[in-house]
């Protein structure tokens, strides 16, 4: 866009830098010279210091200086500020200008250069005459100079030319040419610098001292200028503090002037470029809330400064682009690092010019509604001789008369009206919408969702002002859904007019078809005469005709349109629209419910589609279809009517095909499940509604699932939430909200018929053939067929289970490890009804505790359901917990043959086995045998055979085995010695004969065997008489291979007497027994 | 005097929203949708430190160039948005905050009437929305005056038991 009239001119904009302008430089032909320039002009960085150069030749003429005044008296100023004299003292008039010159100490022509150089000087300084523009000499030198001091010629040269061309030391500098060229050059620079802040400082002093010759009545506009000048001279110098501080001044200044509607506009001008200068200056002093503050001040001052109202959309502009240039500083303050929050940003700033944008529309649009004979005013009021004002913010056709009073009320009334025709030409929705996109971009920065759909909103509605529908529909359609989403249903509404507008005047069918779709559902807020209208043409756009134009629209625009729709109608040609209602709310809702969670494959599948309309007036639909996941089932749900494209209105309450606004619409579908989906589940994928026909035009509305649209689902809560009773209705209307959308459904297999028998005689014992009698009786009214059995652990237990389990038929082998733990599809063949059968399960289980064994039966039966055959495959399982104990307990010991417990047995010695049976069992047990083997290291004393065979053990009762044992010497073995195995040959005394026996191996206990020196036997008689000897032997062993002494002593009881050696002394050698007799004769009491 | 007043439900939609110059209310319908990115934002912020001290006022969401708009959330997130006028000086936080103490009271009355369905939209003609005194209702249910219209309160039997509450 081209800088208009309002905006900010450039050199207010700007930073402000001190003006140096450079002669005497060739940059075009002269390398030295071009390097010397490109070393000032590279690398600006923000080290170095702010000056603005400038390559001037040095005869260039400045500005010419007016005479000074000498006395303000009869001066009357002819406004506050010249349009060119921000420009003036930014690139015209330097506050430095340095002369160029090649000269070296040792120049053997020193005379005559010296003078070439002093009448250069002299032409700046002609062209200067007047201001305070310092001027400096560079000497560019061939020669890298000596230290100061070293060099007397230097010096003396140095003074001779300072005096020719009227210097102070202080403004002549030596440039070696050499290798540092930028390190001299920074250093030079830093001293212009210098020069440019002193000459900036006397520029200040300058207009200050004009202050005295002021007075308040004729001079009150110079208060303001010279206010402006100090601040901006103060400015140039980089003295930002006193800048802000003057600029401050100076504003309160322009609110003291006498407004009246001739000076509104050019007081407004500099109040707002004071203005954007304290903003500007605040920000850069990092104090942002004192530029938020003093705008505020500001927008509040001038707020109400309307000026004329023929020209009031002026206003607006003006306040518009003041917020802007405030948004512009904020936003250019936060990408040099201020931080801004969510609610104050530069998006608000934005916002706010647009809205003043939209005010200027507005006015312009009453005030410039000239009719088109009205032509420009010739010659152009606008026009001024130099083609530019002379004051800022002034009428181009009075300039400089400062009477408020309209000297020719003719020459005014063309002016306004050239503005006026002026602004007609403005392409306000384009500044409208360039603000609102800026203010977009600041709101999505600062987490304002909401903040920028409705400003979104606002874009799409300017462009549709501006007649770009395709930018408004795009805009306004990205936006629906968030109004959508959070239920601001007038919001959007509101949108959705727009939208529909757009989409009607450019004949976008699908879009308008949409719209009207969700302007007459339940979401939309328009009255009930608007829906009826748009209904209307919805119907009429079904049937291939033009629909009737949206109020409000613009008239050629609706003429264009209605050519538009004409050949759409010619063009009828693929003209169904599929639409998917779940991200919008269409007037037709819809639910459908299986009636149940769960279908048996031989009774019909049903369920319900519920329609519901909430446009005014009934409508007709022409088909409806119903998708499942298994598509074989769509065919069977498809409800169609045939009716001619123009009985969409006809008979509207009759048949099953209309909806008639309010009332629910329960459509039944019945269909019967194939017997390959058992198990399967049943889900409508997809419901489709058609509007209009294929001959006209056809609208597809499409629920995916169960129906239900973007604001089911916060409906659906409400109604769970609800406690209300719902008023009665007839027995065959529902409310609608009690409806619960059921969209999938289980198919199950058909309940069987026939009963399942388990006969066993709980609990198993380990590892006997278990027996299961399986039962099956059909009381179907027909055969069945392919009945067949599975059988054995359920699966889905421990895994050690399945190898400690095994199932067989044949119960007359004993089971091993090959068998499985569960037998699969045993076929067992066809049942009459009535009919029953049984078999045998035999179970072996090697482990104890709980087992869970299944017994499945399926078969198959022909069904008739819905006038079809179909087979269908039931089965009924009986699961059984089984309980595995162990038959008997085994208990050992080791006796001596005394029959005392003996924890070691002596090596060579005899004892005793003891073996104890304890039946554990409920049921009566036959052990049918017992052997023992025994293990090599022992031997038996007698023979070995079973104390036991066929012994019947009750529950509790035990069965004991004694056999006499002994264990040669080994010498020391660690842990015992092995004893062997005791085996036991079992059955139920209640299995049948061919059940074969059990043999369970009991490892008998190790036994420590332990080698003694000397083993004492006794021989006792069994029974003595009274005064009658006994003779009582001792036998002695020595085990050891060596002789032992051994020393016996006798020590009869007192109930005996006693006869023999009571005490003697002997040796016993190895491996030799002894002997040893004594008599005791004795008596006992009683 | 406020020239808006919203109370929004915990989803976010508006369960009541009223201003006074009618004739732009949709205006103030986005002036009030809008603010919740402010009312979001704070809840937000102010996270469980603050609902310790039970601190429902939420202060000036945003200013606009003509309006102000304050907020305030109860502790079930029910949020009451209410616009001001921002030439009304004499409206100081103390009667903002008193203002919606007020309006927090009458929408507590709401939620007391067993008729009253939590969640659904206030009509402001209804019976049982900002009643200066207390009223007698027969048992009441809501119904829509129009598909898809707002729903209002009616009467069902003018000779049903009477409430007062």
């Amino acid at each position: 866009m081209s800088p208009t009239q309002w905006d900010l001119p450039v050199e207010l904009c700007c930073r402000p830098m001190a003006f140096v302008t450079l002669t005497g430089l060739d940059v075009v032909y002269n390398a030295v010279h071009r390097a010397v320039w490109d070393a000032f002009c590279a690398n600006r960085r923000a080290d170095r210091v702010p000056i603005s150069f400038k390559v001037l030749p040095g005869d260039h003429e400045y500005p010419k200086c007016r005479p000074k005044r000498t006395s303000y008296e009869w001066y009357i100023p002819k406004g506050i500020l010249k349009t060119g004299w921000m420009n003036k003292h930014l690139n015209l008039v330097p506050a430095l200008v340095v002369v160029f010159y090649e000269l070296d100490w040792d120049e053997p022509q020193w005379k005559e250069k010296q003078s070439e150089c002093a009448t250069r000087v002299e032409i700046v300084r002609q062209s200067l005459q007047g201001r305070n523009t310092k001027v400096a000499v560079v000497l560019i030198q061939k020669k890298t100079p000596l230290p100061p001091g070293e060099d007397v010629i230097a010096s003396e040269r140095a003074a001779a030319l300072c005096n020719a061309c009227e210097l102070s030391g202080k403004s002549l500098f030596v440039l070696p040419h050499t290798d540092h060229l930028v390190g001299y050059i920074i250093r030079l620079e830093n001293a212009f610098y210098e020069h440019a802040q002193t000459y900036y400082y006397t520029e200040i002093r300058r207009v200050k001292s004009h202050k005295e010759f002021l007075n308040k009545t004729t001079h009150q506009l110079l208060f303001v200028r010279h206010q402006f000048k100090i601040a901006f001279f103060s400015e140039l110098k980089q003295d930002t503090q006193n800048a802000l501080k003057n600029y401050r001044t100076a504003y309160n200044l322009v609110h003291e002037l006498r407004a009246h509607e001739t000076n509104i506009l050019e007081i407004k001008t500099m109040a707002g470029f004071i203005n954007y200068k304290i903003c500007r200056l605040c920000f850069q002093h990092n104090t942002p809330l004192d530029a938020i503050a003093q705008f505020r001040k500001h927008i509040d001052l001038c707020k109400k400064k309307i000026g004329s109202a023929e020209l009031s959309f002026e206003h607006a502009a003006w306040m518009s682009k003041q917020f802007q240039a405030f948004g512009d500083l904020f936003d250019e303050a936060i990408k040099l690092g201020l931080t801004a929050i969510q609610t104050q940003n530069p998006g608000f700033y934005y916002q706010q010019a647009a809205y003043y944008a939209q005010e200027r529309k507005q006015l312009a649009k009453s005030l410039c509604n000239h009719e088109a004979s009205i032509m420009y005013p010739n010659p152009d009021p606008l026009e001024t001789q130099t083609g530019v004002l002379d004051f800022y913010g002034q009428r181009s056709w009075r300039q400089g008369i400062l009477s408020f009073d309209l000297s020719d009320p003719e020459k005014e009334k063309v002016g306004v009206l050239a503005i006026q025709l002026k602004e007609r030409n403005v392409a306000h929705s384009e500044i409208i919408i360039t603000l609102l996109s800026n203010a977009v971009a600041q709101f999505k920065k600062y987490k304002c969702p909401r903040m920028k759909s409705h400003l979104m909103v606002q874009m799409g509605e300017e462009y549709y002002y501006a007649k770009d529908y395709t930018k408004a529909l795009k805009l306004l359609d990205y936006v629906m859904c968030d109004y959508r989403s959070e239920g601001w249903w007038t919001l959007l509404t509101s949108i959705l007019t727009t939208a529909l507008k757009c989409s009607y005047l450019m004949a976008q069918l699908k879009d308008y078809i949409t719209y009207s779709l969700e302007l007459l559902g339940r979401a939309s807020t328009l009255k009930d005469d608007q829906k009826s209208r748009i209904e209307k043409n919805l119907i009429n756009v079904l049937m291939n005709e033009s629909p009737d134009p949206e109020p409000d629209c613009d008239i050629f625009a609706v003429k264009t349109a209605q050519k538009l729709w004409a050949d759409r109608i010619s063009l009828a040609g693929s003209n169904i629209f599929t639409i998917g209602v779940q991200d919008f709310v269409p007037f037709v809702q819809c639910k459908a419910k299986f009636h149940a969670p769960s279908f048996h494959v031989d009774v019909p599948v049903e369920f319900d589609i519920y329609l519901k309309a909430d446009c005014p007036h009934p409508i007709r639909f022409s088909k409806l279809c119903v998708s499942f996941n298994n598509q074989e089932y769509n065919q069977f749900c498809v409800i169609e009517e045939a009716s001619k494209a123009n009985e969409v209105l006809e008979n509207p309450t009759q048949g099953k095909m209309c909806l008639v606004p309010g009332k629910t619409r329960k459509l039944l579908f019945k269909f019967v499940a194939k017997t390959e989906d058992v198990g399967k589940k049943i889900e409508i994928t997809s419901v489709d509604l058609a509007l209009g026909n294929e001959t006209g035009r056809c609208v597809v509305l499409n629920w995916q699932g169960g129906g239900g649209d973007a604001a089911s689902s916060q409906e659906a809560l409400q109604a769970a939430r609800s406690f209300k009773r719902r008023p009665k209705l007839p027995d065959n209307e529902v409310h609608w909200d009690s409806i619960i959308i059921q969209a999938s459904t289980m198919i199950i297999s058909r309940v069987p018929n026939i009963s399942v028998h388990l006969r066993h005689e709980p609990p198993a014992l380990t590892n006997e053939m278990y027996c299961l009698v399986v039962t099956v009786q059909s009381h179907e009214k027909t055969q069945i067929r392919d009945v067949k059995l599975t059988a054995g652990l359920k699966p889905g237990q421990d895994a050690n289970l399945t190898q400690k389990t095994h199932v067989t038929l044949h119960g007359t082998e004993l089971c091993d490890e090959s068998y499985p733990a569960l037998l699969t599809d045993i076929p067992v063949g066809d049942l009459h009804p009535g009919e029953q059968l049984e078999k045998m399960l035999y179970v072996r289980c090697g482990t104890v505790g709980s087992r869970m064994f299944l017994v499945y039966v399926s078969y198959l039966i022909n069904i008739t359901a819905e006038e079809k055959e179909i087979v269908c495959k039931c089965h009924k399982d009986e699961t059984v917990t089984i309980e595995t104990v162990f038959p008997f307990d085994v208990a050992v010991k080791f006796v001596s043959t005394k029959f005392e417990h003996l924890e070691r047995v002596y090596a060579d010695i005899p004892f005793l086995l003891m073996t104890d049976l304890l039946s554990a069992s409920p049921w009566a047990l036959t052990v049918v045998s017992s052997e023992l083997q025994l293990a090599p290291s022992m031997t038996t004393v007698d023979q070995l055979e079973s104390q036991v065979d066929n012994v019947v053990l009750q529950t509790g009762e035990s069965a004991s085995e004694c056999f006499c044992l002994r264990c040669p010497s080994l010498g020391n073995v660690e842990g015992g010695v092995a004893t062997g195995h005791y085996i036991i040959s079992w059955k139920r005394t209640s299995a049948m004969e061919n059940i074969p026996v059990i043999r369970t191996v009991i490892t008998l206990p190790h036994v420590i065997v332990e080698n003694i020196p000397l083993h004492v036997n006794a021989d006792l008689p069994s029974f003595g008489r009274v005064r009658e000897s006994l003779p009582v032997k001792y036998h002695l062993q020595n085990k050891t291979d060596f002789v032992q002494d051994v020393e016996i002593s006798v020590e009869p009881s007192d109930a005996f007497m006693f006869s023999g050696l009571k005490q003697i002394r002997l040796p016993a050698q190895a491996f030799y027994s002894y002997q040893y007799f004594c008599q005791a004769t004795g008596s006992t009491h009683g | 005097m406020a020239v808006c007043i919203a109370v929004i439900a915990k989803e976010n939609y508006p369960l009541y929203i009223r201003s006074t110059p009618t004739e732009n209310e949709l205006k103030f319908h986005y002036m009030v949708h809008t603010s919740l990115d402010v009312v979001d934002e704070k809840i937000s912020a102010m996270g469980k430190a603050l609902v310790d001290q039970r601190e429902l006022y939420l202060g000036l969401l945003y200013p606009t160039e003509d309006y102000k708009v304050y907020g305030y959330v109860t502790n079930s997130k029910v949020k009451f948005v209410m616009v001001v006028d921002s030439s009304n000086t004499a409206l100081r936080d103390n009667e903002i905050r008193s203002m919606f103490r007020k309006l927090h009271n009458s929408y507590t009355d709401v939620m007391c009437n067993p008729f009253y369905n939590p969640g659904d939209r206030i009509h402001p003609g209804g019976p049982y929305f900002l009643c200066p005194y207390p009223v007698q209702v027969g048992p009441t249910s809501c119904v829509r005056s129009s598909p898809g219209g707002p729903y209002s309160c009616v009467r069902s039997s003018p000779a049903g038991p009477l409430i007062t509450w």
